[in-house]
């Protein structure tokens, strides 16, 4: 079968990011871009499907700037067959990220699409369910494992009080959590192969897909900043202080 | 307008997070019904009618509904969601879920995880794990919003007397089947919840040895959380990870560790009125957020401070 895997082009995990001083968002020139956390997981996912032979092709696709062809080269190292980029300058929603990603889905006809839970940046955790809602496909979020059963996925789901295992009817949307897997690193030889692999680059306009939004982001702020606070010398002082200073305990 | 909250419930009862939920409603203003759906849910149907300022009770009763399948909970969300203004629901793994599969069946953007509200259209909420906060209006004739239940102070689950009203639509989808579910028990208060939480990191070197929080936490009437590096390492089952994508805790104390302190936890644990970091390593971020910072080897530092309280 077929698998699509979405990923998106966000700010390093490590970056300790800023506000701009006008409150219209974060900093983001010269700061070091990566493939989302989550993404890399589903790549992972989709690529061991594909070696135990549950998947027949891996097409990775990014809705984003042009840049996220590198991201979409990351994913081809690391064993994707090829690769969409929905192309534009424009920061999307995440509906408009689903509706580019349903129009993907609906020329390719994958019987799955893996995609992370939530991407680093926008803290959203909103376009795996919403493209499965635009699909009419059935749902696996924060999945923490994955298996393919005929025509249907089994997927365990970490969920408030621990885990819950659902059946899935395929074709069906998955959503990946930090302990699906953990992520190969790409090689050398499959950074120099990436290369060759194909990438096709489309515009939303190409799609048929509008990307008008129903919120507007007024300002964007630093959050309170916390005082510094005291090292005590014991944990007798500590106690002391809790007790009658915060007088929490 | 009138706003839809809708309610959390487990096993019957209805969940705390719903009382933050009606509270961000209330700061919203208007209406407030309440949608309690799934299979059996007469008593959590009855809690929420008690509840302090809510005006009506929806039940949904339905086999379709339990264990809120997004697939069928989101239809029928939907399609109450005309008559409303407003439709929240709590930030939790099932309001994560249903939610924007339901903003997505009405084409408008969902604002996830608000903490504040700034006007009726207008709201604030955390980007790139709480290092910014964002602003954001919403031009949606419904706003589909999730609220970060530690945004907003509860309100009383006693006090109100609202009518409950019977909703007969049904919406299976035949897409998804649940099929069981492993659920960790505990003692201890509910750690999104509690008031104090005593967390653990890498440095508690195995899962053995997380009972020393357990008996301080015990002794506190606190809940035990962990960072994701205890999770990973297996220490702790994942339904105790505290971070941006963990869970979000705001206790009265927190107490961390052996936790270095990394971006991802303390997006988790920030907003705690009063943070304690017991770490041997002086240079550890978590000291910086630390109100208290002890500079000591927690094997020696826990059992003492669990004799002292």
């Amino acid at each position: 079968m077929k698998v699509l895997v979405a990923v998106k082009r966000v700010v390093d995990y490590n970056v300790k990011v800023r506000v701009k001083a006008d409150n219209s968002g974060v900093d983001l020139a010269n700061v070091k871009m990566s493939m989302n956390p989550f993404c890399e997981i589903a790549v992972e996912e989709a690529v061991r499907l594909k070696e135990k032979g549950i998947a027949t092709e891996v097409i990775a696709v990014s809705v984003g700037p042009t840049t996220a062809q590198e991201q979409l080269r990351t994913a081809l190292a690391l064993g994707a067959d090829r690769a969409v980029l929905v192309a534009t300058d424009e920061e999307l929603s995440s509906l408009a990220i689903a509706k580019a990603l349903k129009a993907v889905v609906d020329k390719e006809q994958p019987q799955l699409v893996i995609l992370g839970k939530q991407a680093i940046d926008s803290d959203n955790n909103q376009t795996g369910q919403m493209l499965a809602a635009l699909t009419g496909y059935a749902q696996g979020t924060f999945a923490s494992k994955v298996e393919i059963d005929g025509d249907k996925a089994r997927v365990t789901r970490e969920i408030d009080g621990g885990l819950q295992t659902v059946s899935l009817k395929l074709p069906a949307i998955v959503t990946t959590d930090l302990r699906l897997n953990e992520p190969r690193y790409a090689t050398l030889p499959n950074i120099m192969k990436a290369k060759k692999k194909p990438l096709e680059t489309l515009a939303p306009a190409d799609l048929g897909v509008s990307t008008a939004s129903t919120n507007t982001i007024v300002k964007v702020e630093a959050p309170a900043a916390r005082g510094a606070g005291i090292k005590v010398g014991s944990v007798a002082e500590l106690v002391e202080k809790l007790k009658n200073e915060a007088k929490v305990i | 307008m009138a706003i839809l909250v809708i309610a959390e419930h487990e096993n019957g009862a209805l969940g705390a997070a719903t009382l933050n939920t009606v509270a961000a409603a209330q700061k919203i203003g208007g209406d407030i019904h309440v949608l309690v759906a799934g299979a059996g849910i007469d008593a959590a149907a009855q809690a929420a009618a008690q509840v302090a300022g809510v005006a009506k009770v929806l039940k949904a009763d339905n086999a379709a509904y339990d264990h809120l399948l997004p697939e069928n909970i989101a239809p029928l969300v939907a399609e109450l969601a005309s008559s409303y203004s407003h439709v929240l629901a709590p930030a939790t793994t099932n309001g994560k879920n249903y939610l924007p599969r339901v903003a997505a069946l009405l084409d408008v953007d969902q604002i996830s995880e608000i903490i504040a509200v700034e006007s009726a259209d207008t709201f604030k909420r955390p980007i790139y794990a709480g290092n910014a906060i964002a602003t954001v209006q919403s031009s949606a004739s419904v706003k589909v919003i999730s609220v970060r239940t530690t945004g907003f102070d509860a309100v009383a689950a006693e006090g109100g007397s609202a009518a409950i009203e019977a909703v007969t639509s049904a919406h299976d989808s035949g897409l998804a089947t649940f099929v069981g579910e492993e659920l960790a028990k505990s003692d201890r208060p509910e750690l999104t919840a509690a008031k104090v939480v005593v967390s653990g990191g890498r440095g508690m070197q195995n899962g053995d040895n997380f009972k020393h929080l357990y008996s301080l936490a015990d002794k506190l009437g606190a809940a035990v959380g962990a960072s994701r590096a205890a999770v990973d390492a297996g220490f702790v089952p994942n339904d105790m990870q505290v971070g941006q994508t963990g869970k979000i805790v705001a206790p009265q104390l927190y107490i961390a560790v052996g936790i270095s302190g990394a971006i991802q936890h303390l997006a988790g644990m920030k907003d705690s009125k009063v943070i304690v970091a017991i770490n041997k390593d002086e240079e550890a971020p978590i000291f910086q957020v630390a109100d208290y910072g002890l500079v000591a080897d927690l094997f020696e530092a826990v059992p003492e401070l669990e004799k002292l309280v």
